[in-house]
């Protein structure tokens, strides 16, 4: 359980978080989401008192981090920046953090053998692939049996095999009970494993959401229908949980909580002609990008001519 | 591949007590000494170190057995030497070596990124300073102490049967042995401490030969008078008095030297461990 209240971080006089609220919940995989700049590893890092905050208060189970007398068991991290030293074997990192917390040897070759590592444990860990260096900072992150598994964009880079296998274990730890957290400006990875979502831009949560509600949310699964008659036809598709909305004297509807089907059928059912009927499917995708668009740090400039 | 079916955190082993899991001040100890001993560069500049000492005195003993048996007058430099001040020639060199290496164990833990590693392990912090400075501390005076008592024996040894050799029981050559191990202790507290308080290798170890070997240059500019009152406290000049054994007028004894060695070194962990908690990592 990490609970985030007013959290607010500032460099100088950029504020990369500001005034964030959220609770990340036992039992599932929960996505930190935004574009890139929008104050996701900040937050992270303000979790486990990596940076202090300028104001505000982040805990984990109820405390402050570093008011845990094991904070490793507390929390396990992946931070985007490589946080080893290059020179140290995997193997020789591992045992360096175990010795901190009393963690036993064997503790250390099991989390060595979860992440696939046995061939390379005894090797310079500066020598290591984006894959390997991910699943060695994995390893790091399982080494206290924390509760609460925080990974910042830990599918950057990898290789199809690598994010496949990250999204099995992150499922597979909330169907443990642990609390996940995993931040990522990639909606559409976020969308197969996570169960709820924070969407953050500009150091600010945009959204605190699940994925279908996201989609509902940016006008997903409209339907556009065409009609001799609106006006009668909005009567009859009228009802609880239905939207509809049209120019005044344009035969066009935009109708949302109604399949296109069921739209097909009522219309026949009073008889009224119809012209068109499409159903228009938000994409994950478009959600995000609707949602962040005004948050977005580095906009790119289109050029003329080839923008499509 | 067989890494793929391992998707899922084994059942918790049993050999792991998780109610034993705690940060204590002896486990940070633990952690630092297997860093240490964990990288490579650690022993090839301990190593050094130990190298400058002995060889350094060894070439320096040489040297003084061929221009006594050459009979041609004694190089002023080796003039009044005894095997005591001929086997510690190469202290400058060690100091710089471990010295170094104090810097790197902090340093390093910036420039790779491995501090957010401890941190996250270590969230209170300070523990990893006091563990570090510890820990390398003792190593380099263990080093230290060994290779100046070594080196004294190997000189004893080349100019034995001379007048200038001097027996471990002479007046205050024991200590003073141990009096070097003491002096580069205390400096490769500093070193961890620099790099610490600077968070970059260039410029801790740059802060490190300055205060070492460049700011004594610099008090000859001094008018003479301030100079006097001023040299002796400067750390270089202190941790030469903890084991020289003739202590020219003016310069602090051994017992003072110390004193204010140790206050510039908490000087520097004072200012490293501010940092340490104050700064984001």
């Amino acid at each position: 359980m990490i609970e985030a209240r007013q959290l607010t971080k500032r460099y100088g006089d950029k504020t990369a978080v500001d005034g964030v609220d959220f609770t990340v919940r036992p039992g599932a995989v929960t996505g930190f989401l935004g574009p890139n700049g929008a104050g996701k590893s900040t937050t992270m890092r303000m979790i486990i008192g990596l940076d202090a905050p300028t104001s505000g208060t982040v805990t984990v189970n109820g405390r402050r981090y570093a008011q845990h007398s094991a904070p490793l068991h507390e929390v396990g991290a992946l931070l985007e920046a490589r946080s080893i030293h290059p020179g140290r074997s995997a193997f020789d990192h591992l045992m360096v953090l175990a010795h901190t917390h009393g963690i036993s040897r064997a503790r250390v070759t099991e989390v060595i053998e979860l992440t696939g590592l046995q061939s390379v444990a005894r090797k310079r860990a500066g020598a290591f692939s984006l894959g390997m260096g991910q699943r060695l900072g994995i390893a790091a992150a399982l080494l206290g049996d924390p509760q609460t598994i925080m990974l910042d964009e830990p599918v950057n880079g990898l290789d199809p095999e690598g994010v496949l296998w990250i999204r099995n274990l992150l499922t597979g730890l909330a169907a443990e009970g642990r609390t996940v957290f995993v931040s990522s400006h990639l909606m559409s990875e976020m969308a197969l494993v996570a169960d709820h979502l924070i969407v953050v831009g500009r150091g600010r949560v945009l959204a605190d959401t699940t994925v279908p509600e996201l989609v509902r949310q940016a006008g997903g699964d409209t339907v556009v229908v065409a009609a001799a008659d609106p006006a009668r036809l909005r009567q009859v598709l009228a009802g609880p949980g239905v939207a509809i909305t049209g120019q005044p004297g344009s035969e066009q509807l935009t109708v949302t909580g109604l399949p296109a089907r069921a739209i097909g059928l009522k219309a026949a059912e009073h008889g009224l002609a119809l012209f068109e009927l499409t159903a228009k499917s938000v994409s994950l995708e478009e959600a995000f990008m609707d949602l962040t668009k005004e948050a977005v740090e580095y906009h790119a400039v289109s050029t003329p001519g080839r923008a499509a | 591949m067989s890494v793929l079916a391992d998707t899922r955190p084994a059942e918790t082993a049993p050999v792991r007590s998780t109610t034993d899991l705690k940060v204590t001040g002896r486990r940070v100890l633990r952690s630092e000494w297997a860093k240490l001993w964990s990288l490579r560069s650690s022993w090839i500049t301990l190593g050094l170190g130990l190298l400058f000492l002995l060889a350094f005195g060894t070439i320096a003993a040489f040297r003084y057995k061929s221009m006594l048996n050459s009979g041609q007058p004694m190089d002023p430099d080796f003039a009044g030497s005894t095997t005591y001040s001929l086997a510690l020639f190469g202290v400058p060199f060690a100091l710089i070596a471990l010295g170094v290496l104090g810097v790197l164990t902090a340093s390093g833990e910036y420039t790779t990124g491995m501090i957010r590693s401890t941190l996250a392990a270590v969230p209170r912090r300070l523990p990893v300073l006091w563990s570090k400075a510890a820990v390398y501390g003792v190593l380099a005076f263990v080093t230290a102490a060994a290779g100046a008592l070594i080196g004294f024996l190997i000189s004893n040894g080349v100019l034995s049967g001379t007048a200038i050799t001097m027996s471990l029981s002479d007046g205050g050559v024991l200590r003073g042995l141990l009096g070097v191990g003491v002096y580069l202790g205390l400096v490769g507290v500093i070193g961890v401490a620099l790099g610490a308080l600077l968070r970059s290798t260039a410029g801790g170890i740059s802060a490190l030969v300055g205060t070492f070997m460049l700011v004594p240059l610099l008090t000859s500019l001094l008018p003479s008078s301030w100079r006097t009152d001023i040299s002796p406290y400067l750390p270089s000049n202190a941790g030469e008095s903890i084991y020289s054994l003739q202590h020219a007028a003016g310069s602090l004894s051994a017992g003072a030297g110390l004193l204010v060695l140790l206050g510039w070194t908490a000087l520097a962990l004072g200012g490293a461990a501010y940092r340490l908690k104050r700064s984001d990592a």
